[in-house]
């Protein structure tokens, strides 16, 4: 049996079957959560070994892989509104594409592992504790017998009230389209960067801000994450030709296997304790990724390729 | 066996002696090696003979061969990480232009034992005196031996296995035969390796001969590096397609409903 698999883009030997590990548990855990698991896959490829590079530009692939299955389930369950992904779409590509120029520049720059591991330690550390707290809240809530509010109807934000407002049927909202393209553009731009599908982020904000309700939230999700996460794939190859099919195919595998028990898994806890294990895990990487920009490294120099001119 | 081998290689080598004092000859077990997926490293002999004729002066100290062994250039940063505001960022760089991205000198016994430093600067043998120019390096000192940024190129590639200095990793079988294996690790650079041995008796070089090996890429990764770099679109849209065929497999396999 080979078990050193040599990856051609990364231009590392590893171990198949500690990949095809990763994918199936960071798989697991995204079909128990409803997200891509990016979060998680990026930081785990990039303490194996594998530049911040290369590690996000391939866990795209294989984030496009797992949302490609969950979206797949939630459209035989007609749990998918199209006119809403369409809209996220329209910000969602354009997010990208500016995500993968900067990702570019930052790269020339030589900082990109630096704001990588920043805009982790920002992003993980907030969602993570938001979700603790919101998840806690309802624990007790409900412990106390006291209904659990996820949607008022007629509370409006200010956005809601923006022009260009649109009639979202499946969903069932009528909100103006410019809030929508700014979360869409916001996901696609974070998801370039950082090599995460933008899911955890995603779906509070759909049901938190823009009032969508649980049916269709995951599925709208998935839909979206599984066309930005794509199209990211391709702009990566093009750009930067940092995509390792090889890696990320090894991932994709372990992965949608993995997502199946985990969703298995997910439906026999209730949906507080999820959101709460959920936001612990979240933190956990955000301090992980905080400790190491902030500890002194143990060497204080690293070695880059270097581009020909100047 | 490869002792064998080794003799039999050295007499076809071995042709007619020119009217110099000493003729150096060296071949290499294999001049092309394959990364495949599973290439964990691999090893290659180095291996010669001292051809004397009648001139030659009989050697006191005997010969010393050293053989330097240099793979393909590339530019090279190396960031320096300092504390900004409380965090470590890549703070100053330096790039090294036309750094071999592997370099391993071979010798038979320690550098200094074997010539002058003088010498072993003007012929850059040694890590240390090897020339490593930087790009627009604000110091005139920029190739000074203890440059900290030339000091932690070569400690990083040394720990990336990639850079080495052996002075013991050339071993004479007789007074005129030698040997010495080349380590080539994983994560071993795709290109043409140059080899140059030289050969010193009483601290001074009487001979040198050169020799190349390549390092190639077999079938598939070469496939995919060719194809990642050179059609990126198709390259992207057939991992996409990749996702798309997993993720649909994966629905239809574990369907419930």
């Amino acid at each position: 049996v080979r078990v050193q698999v040599y990856l051609p883009i990364a231009d590392l030997p590893v171990n198949i079957f500690l990949i095809l590990g990763m994918g199936i548990a960071v798989g697991f855990i995204s079909g128990m959560f409803g997200i891509g698991g990016g979060f998680l896959m990026t930081p785990l490829l990039i303490f194996l070994g594998v530049t911040p590079a290369v590690a996000v530009a391939s866990v795209t692939g294989h984030i496009a892989a797992s949302s490609c299955s969950g979206a797949i389930n939630y459209w035989r369950r007609r749990a998918i509104d199209l006119a809403l992904v369409f809209m996220l779409l329209a910000g969602g590509i354009l997010g990208t594409a500016f995500g993968v120029w900067l990702f570019t520049f930052l790269r020339a720059l030589g900082q990109l592992d630096i704001v990588i591991g920043l805009a982790y330690v920002a992003l993980l550390t907030t969602v993570g504790a938001l979700m603790v707290t919101e998840s806690v809240n309802a624990i007790i809530r409900a412990r106390q017998g006291k209904p659990i509010e996820l949607r008022r109807p007629g509370s409006h934000a200010w956005f809601h009230g923006l022009p260009v407002k649109i009639r979202f049927k499946r969903s069932g909202i009528y909100v103006s389209a410019i809030p929508v393209w700014a979360i869409g553009f916001i996901i696609g731009f974070v998801g370039a960067v950082m090599g995460i599908g933008g899911g955890f982020l995603l779906v509070p904000m759909l049901i938190y801000l823009l009032r969508v309700p649980t049916a269709t939230v995951i599925g709208t999700s998935q839909v979206l994450t599984l066309v930005t996460m794509a199209s990211a794939t391709v702009m990566h190859a093009v750009t930067n030709h940092l995509v390792d099919a090889l890696l990320a195919t090894i991932l994709m595998v372990g992965g949608v296997v993995g997502a199946q028990f985990g969703a298995r898994a997910g439906q026999k806890i209730s949906g507080e304790r999820l959101r709460l294990f959920l936001g612990l895990l979240v933190l956990a990487v955000g301090i992980r990724f905080a400790m190491q920009l902030v500890l002194t490294p143990d060497d204080l120099y690293l070695l880059r390729p270097a581009e020909g001119g100047l | 066996m490869r002792g064998a081998a080794l003799i039999v290689a050295l007499a076809a080598l071995a042709g007619p002696s020119p009217a110099r004092a000493e003729r150096l000859i060296a071949s290499l077990s294999n001049h092309r090696v394959m990364v495949t997926s599973s290439f964990a490293g691999d090893e290659l002999v180095l291996f010669g003979a001292i051809e004397q004729d009648q001139a030659s002066r009989p050697r006191r100290a005997g010969y010393d061969i050293v053989a330097t062994v240099t793979g393909p250039r590339q530019n090279l940063a190396t960031f320096r990480k300092d504390r900004v505001l409380g965090i470590w960022v890549n703070y100053d760089s330096r790039v090294f232009e036309n750094a071999p991205s592997y370099l391993a000198v071979l010798a038979n016994r320690p550098l200094e034992m074997i010539s002058n430093g003088e010498t072993l600067r003007r012929l850059q043998l040694g890590l240390d005196r090897f020339a490593l120019p930087q790009r627009a390096a604000a110091t005139i000192a920029e190739d000074a031996a203890d440059d900290p940024f030339r000091r932690a190129f070569l400690r990083l590639e040394n720990k990336r296995g990639l850079y080495r200095e052996e002075p013991n990793g050339v071993t004479f079988l007789t007074p005129a035969l030698y040997r010495a294996s080349i380590p080539l690790p994983a994560e071993v650079p795709i290109g043409t390796y140059e080899v140059d041995v030289k050969l010193f008796a009483d601290g001074a070089m009487i001979a040198r001969t050169n020799s190349a090996l390549e390092v190639y890429k077999s079938g598939f990764e070469q496939l995919v590096t060719a194809a990642a770099r050179d059609h990126g679109l198709l390259y992207g849209l057939a991992t996409v397609i990749m996702a798309l065929a997993t993720g649909w497999l994966a629905s239809v396999i574990f369907r419930r409903d």
